[in-house]
């Protein structure tokens, strides 16, 4: 038995496009919630919500066997993650009475089930209504998923076409009450023009990223990519860690724009941890879907992700998401805003630099040869960063494997904010 | 050779036999498993222009070989290892990394405070190296032929990198074995599983290296007949004799240098018949001294003693060293210098007498308290000599010497035309198989350079 423990004093429940959930974290549609057993654990360790794996028309998707394959670290710590599953492989009637069931038993949790049947209205008219009899809170439309739907005219297929998208979207407002969330797909140009058109098809709200075409690593004996099906493989979906970076731009991208101003975000793109999770809210996440980290972890992690969320937002102040949610947007511009009198220059402190030379290195091969490197009286080596010489672009704080050893320090300037536009050594400034 | 010491009882005469003291005898640092190399390759840096590479006597590319183990790259590692250092299997077991690139490592300052452990990747590399033969090229034939008088890690290492200048090479050896310290000085638990020998066959892969045994420098083997007969000579003698006490009874049954001993013990097929000094007396600081007294531990005796006449700071032996000779037993005692050897009415050692001493003003001197520890053996561990006899012939007797040493100039030239000199013997030498394989691989380089001059000017 546990000693009552003091918890912060912060409300992490939500309310996202008209879906009330106890705490931000969901986890996304694929296999984590593909059936009651599964999703009935995952809120006993807590999860806020759930996308039940996307479900279709029967009857069901058939699998392959080999499915997942990863992107390793050194250690084995899994850097992106990749799967050539498809949708649902049960069949429509187990799994709505199981949504039924469970939606029954666990009536504050947000569950909201994934969609994806052909791109004609009958389709969507027949299955919405049967949805909709099973209580749950809301629809995602599965739009996005990169393999073996789209051969089937789904998933990306229609993800990529802003047409479809819309025209999907209407028929799911016209044939369903209840929010409409589209999910989209990362596998295309500019991920404003599939957010606009389900905007204009009257979408309550748009989550993403889906996954990334890819492929993780090739077996070199065998000549062969992984999952390797038999003697042959074929790109699969890729999320996890390693695709935070892109979807956290393209929920920025989203966020900023005028055309899309105001539409709720539902984040995903290989949040592992309360840090990312605060970070998608920053750019103006209202919601977080996980489903890697879950699946090399167990359901366990969302303790940790609520406690530290809480903890990192009773610190700051916050007492709810959405004082912070994006927070962070504002200063997400465009490259051409952007202040050219700002300066900012490497520091390295000297009595937690351990000589390793990777500075240095990485200066002198690489960037400006802005790092000196000395030998003192002793013989010891000392590195010092010729400031004349250093434009700050953060290299050697990067490589240097000791944390804030190296900080970047903006110089003090009395030169005003002055943009490229308007920067005179721009031949095609605006304002001359 | 252990004769001093044949009155006493044997290692297995009371309860243990040959294979429970050969198991005292393993691996002292056992090898890394795959995935131990893996995760600890990922620990390195990686650093530019690293720290260990200046504190490794033989220049080996740390950062890369340890980042072609974190790539998969064993047999890459193991070149890069082995093209600095053909000895980089013993050096990797026996090194004093302690004070050499692990004591430099970048990770010491890190808040670990924990280095890379760069000698077991190392032994990792080249144990699990697997190559189509031998990793490294003979050049066409040069038609010289060089003479190498020693087959230790200076000699050898100096003939596996002249043999890959296409040179001959012919080492004299005056022992049975090749090897010397690796196979007859180094503790057994260092270099187990006769990996001595083992190196030496994937060394001599090379091609173009003949050794003769039983060829002693001084003996049946001068120096003038090697200028004659070869196009140059390298001498890697080593260090032949121990220091004495100089005390009276110095030869008394029951006194034998440290070295003799570790030699019986490394060659001996079976430890049971070692002769077993229950109660024991090593004087020496030095990594010898806590080898002996560690082994002798090890061989089952009751009480080990280790003397020494200064303080543990001035101990040469590695502080790593002696928390081993702590581990296993041994009572270390400082400030306190041999004065007598304690004689029983047949002659044999039957104790030691020593001296209190202090430093006074950087001075060591005694205080005139005295110490006396029975004893049934005394091992002397003060360091190892030059065998004068060795370089008595009319043409040896002229070369130059320094510090009690052959003397030798920056490319290892003595100061006889054509003989060359490297490993212990020279002033240089700090007794450390890495340094003799480093003065083998730079002689080798500067007798090539010298030949193939002299042949570009005839």
């Amino acid at each position: 038995m546990k000693a009552f423990a003091k918890k912060p004093d912060v409300d992490l429940s939500i309310e996202f496009a008209g879906i009330r959930s106890p705490n931000p974290f969901w986890l996304a549609s694929a296999p984590p919630t593909d059936k009651a057993y599964n999703v009935e654990r995952a809120y006993e360790a807590g999860w806020g919500g759930v996308v039940w794996k996307t479900l279709g028309e029967d009857p069901a998707a058939v699998n392959v066997s080999s499915r997942y394959s990863a992107h390793f670290g050194k250690n084995r710590e899994v850097l992106g993650f990749n799967n050539i599953e498809l949708i649902t492989d049960r069949s429509l009637e187990i799994n709505l009475r199981e949504i039924t069931e469970v939606k029954k038993r666990w009536p504050d949790r947000a569950l909201i089930v994934s969609l994806m049947v052909p791109c004609v209205e009958e389709s969507w008219k027949a299955i919405l209504p049967l949805v909709e009899a099973t209580g749950a809170d809301g629809i995602e439309l599965n739009l996005g998923c990169p393999h073996g739907m789209p051969e089937r005219g789904m998933g990306a297929a229609v993800g990529q076409n802003p047409d479809l998208i819309e025209q999907v979207t209407r028929w799911c407002k016209q044939y369903y009450s209840k929010p409409v969330i589209v999910k989209l797909t990362p596998n295309i140009t500019d991920i404003r023009v599939p957010a606009r058109a389900a905007m204009r098809g009257g979408a309550d709200a748009v989550s993403l990223i889906n996954t990334i075409n890819s492929i993780t690593s090739i077996d070199l004996d065998n000549m062969v990519a992984k999952p390797t099906v038999g003697s042959q493989s074929t790109h699969g979906g890729y999320c996890g860690a390693a695709v935070k970076p892109i979807a956290m731009n393209m929920v920025a991208e989203i966020a900023r724009d005028p055309e899309t101003q105001g539409l709720p975000i539902c984040g995903i793109g290989g949040i592992s941890n309360w840090r990312d999770a605060a970070e998608f809210a920053a750019l103006g996440a209202g919601a977080m879907q996980v489903c890697t980290a879950a699946m090399l972890h167990g359901f366990r992690i969302v303790e940790e992700m609520q406690d530290g969320l809480a903890r990192w937002m009773a610190e700051k102040g916050y007492r709810s998401l959405a004082e912070f949610s994006g927070k962070a947007v504002a200063n997400t511009t465009d490259w051409k805003y952007l202040d050219m009198n700002f300066q900012t220059i490497a520091h390295i402190d000297q009595d937690t630099c351990i000589q390793c030379g990777r500075c240095y290195i990485a200066c002198e091969d690489t960037s400006h040869q802005s790092i000196a490197k000395l030998i003192d009286a002793s013989g010891a080596r000392r590195y010092e960063v010729i400031e004349e010489e250093c434009v700050g672009c953060n290299l050697c704080q990067i490589t240097c494997p000791v944390e804030d050893c190296i900080s970047m320090v903006p110089q003090p300037s009395d030169k005003p904010y002055m943009s490229w536009n308007e920067d005179p050594r721009n031949p095609f400034r605006e304002s001359a | 050779m252990t004769h001093p010491l044949d009155h006493l009882s044997r290692a297995g005469d009371d309860t243990r036999d040959s294979a429970s003291l050969e198991a005292n005898f393993s691996d002292l640092h056992p090898p890394l498993t795959q995935r131990q190399a893996f995760i600890e390759s990922q620990r390195c840096l990686y650093c530019y222009d690293a720290p260990c590479v200046e504190a490794c006597p033989s220049d080996i590319d740390i950062p890369r070989f340890i980042r072609e183990i974190a790539e998969d790259n064993i047999n890459g590692a193991a070149q890069t290892i082995l093209e600095e250092n053909i000895l980089g299997g013993s050096c990797a077991r026996v090194c004093p990394t302690e004070i050499l690139c692990e004591q430099s490592c970048v990770r010491n300052h890190d808040a670990e405070c924990q280095p890379v452990l760069i000698g077991l990747l190392q032994r990792h590399a080249v144990d699990h190296m697997h190559f189509d033969g031998h990793p490294f090229m003979r050049a066409a034939d040069t038609g010289k032929h060089i003479a190498i008088v020693g087959a230790g890690p200076a000699g050898l290492s100096c003939a596996h990198r002249l043999a890959t200048y296409g040179h001959r090479v012919t080492i004299f050896e005056a022992e049975a074995k090749t090897g010397g310290l690796n196979e007859y000085g180094i503790a057994r638990y260092k270099l187990v599983d006769d990996y001595a020998q083992k190196e030496i066959d994937f060394l001599l892969e090379i091609g173009g290296i003949e050794i003769r045994h039983g060829q002693r420098l001084g003996d049946n083997l001068d120096l003038e007949t090697l200028q004659h007969g070869y196009d140059s000579v390298f001498l890697g003698l080593g260090l032949g004799t121990s220091r004495q006490l100089g005390l009276s009874g110095e030869h008394a049954v029951g006194l034998m240098p440290a070295t003799d001993y570790i030699k019986e013990l490394r060659q001996t097929d079976d430890l049971s018949e070692l002769p077993l000094a229950k109660r024991c007396v090593v004087i020496g600081a030095g990594n010898t001294a806590i080898d002996m007294a560690v082994q002798m531990a090890r061989l089952g005796a009751d009480a080990v003693t280790l003397v020494y006449r200064r303080g543990v700071e001035s101990m040469a032996a590695t502080g790593h060293e002696q928390e081993i000779a702590k581990a296993n037993g041994v009572r270390i005692v400082t400030w306190a210098q041999p004065e007598r050897i304690l004689l029983d009415d047949a002659g044999r050692v039957a104790g030691m007498r020593f001296a209190r001493t202090e430093s006074r003003g950087g001075a060591l001197v005694t205080t005139g308290e005295t110490l006396d520890i029975p004893t049934d053996a005394v091992f002397t561990a003060i360091g190892q000599a030059f065998e004068a006899a060795s370089l008595s012939d009319a043409r040896a007797s002229q070369l130059g010497h320094e510090a009690g040493k052959i003397e030798v100039d920056g490319n290892f030239r003595t100061s006889l035309a054509g003989v060359f000199a490297g490993g212990d013997c020279i002033a240089a030498g700090q007794d450390l198989t890495v340094q003799a394989v480093q003065h083998g691989k730079l002689a080798a380089q500067a007798i090539h350079n010298e030949i193939m001059a002299q042949q570009e000017v005839a």
